[in-house]
């Protein structure tokens, strides 16, 4: 085994393992801290997929933006923390019948598909290639804008939904 | 070299995981956070088929970049409503939020 698989194996049971401590925590906060290690464990493969940017983008959009902005919600909601509601609503074991199910046909999809896989490595300059394509004209530079107007929109409607009357 | 196939089945299985957070709990921050970790699966596997099927075009990362910017925006959104139902109506727990539901 490579020194590649094992750190698959580790940064992969992190985030699968911290995402079932996400579903199953008792408290929405914890659940939120187990989010936030999901994030981090997905951030180490992004790593070993040679994708830096996109590990350094995980830490400061996912765990640093949206962790920040989740634990925010639960302190303005902190109500429910004292409730001792339980956790799942009554059609819980549909929802972990269909998952389940779900992920049986996914792993056999994948398992039986003749995947026409490269080894050729990544390109030292793959950040500056996904720059070029995101600002290229024939590439994505009108999603790219369209991406910006939507975060935009996205601000001024979340201030808008939240402002006191 | 980790085999393309661990990334898809690990993916898979995070998505599963989200799924049963969407469908299954109550509250409706841990809904917003299984769909963080869908959109977490989803960009797993758009890395891993850049990686290993064209690593030298870039289409792969920036569909990524792309999932990022929409992930903020919904996150953004998300909980911007769920606070408001909270000041409304006390509660973030979907099986009470039912005024559309008749």
């Amino acid at each position: 085994m490579t020194v590649q698989q094992v750190l698959f194996f580790l940064f992969g049971a992190i985030a699968l393992g911290a995402a079932i401590g996400m579903v199953t925590a008792r408290k929405v906060f914890h659940a939120a801290l187990w989010m936030l290690l999901a994030f981090f464990g997905v951030a180490g493969l992004y790593v070993l997929l040679e994708a830096p940017f996109f590990a350094a983008a995980q830490l400061f959009v996912y765990m640093g933006a949206i962790g920040v902005l989740i634990i925010y919600a639960i302190m303005l909601t902190r109500g429910m923390m004292r409730q001792r509601l339980p956790r799942v609503n009554d059609q819980w074991w549909f929802a972990g019948l269909l998952a389940a199910v779900l992920l049986v046909v996914l792993v056999w999809l994948v398992w039986q598909h003749p995947w026409a896989t490269t080894t050729a490595a990544a390109p030292e300059d793959s950040l500056n290639r996904l720059g070029l394509t995101l600002v290229d004209p024939e590439g994505f530079a009108l999603p790219f804008e369209v991406a910006s107007v939507l975060l935009v929109m996205a601000l001024i409607g979340a201030v808008t939904i939240v402002r006191e009357r | 070299m980790v085999p393309l196939q661990w990334y898809l089945v690990l993916s898979a299985a995070i998505f599963c995981v989200g799924l049963y957070a969407v469908l299954a709990r109550r509250n409706a921050i841990v809904i917003l956070m299984g769909i963080e970790l869908m959109l977490n699966a989803v960009n797993i596997n758009l890395l891993a088929f850049w990686r290993y099927t064209q690593p030298e075009a870039a289409v792969g990362q920036a569909f990524a970049a792309f999932v990022y910017a929409v992930a903020a925006a919904e996150v953004a959104v998300g909980l911007a409503l769920i606070v408001s139902i909270y000041r409304n109506r006390e509660t973030v727990d979907v099986d009470e939020i039912n005024l559309l539901k008749w």
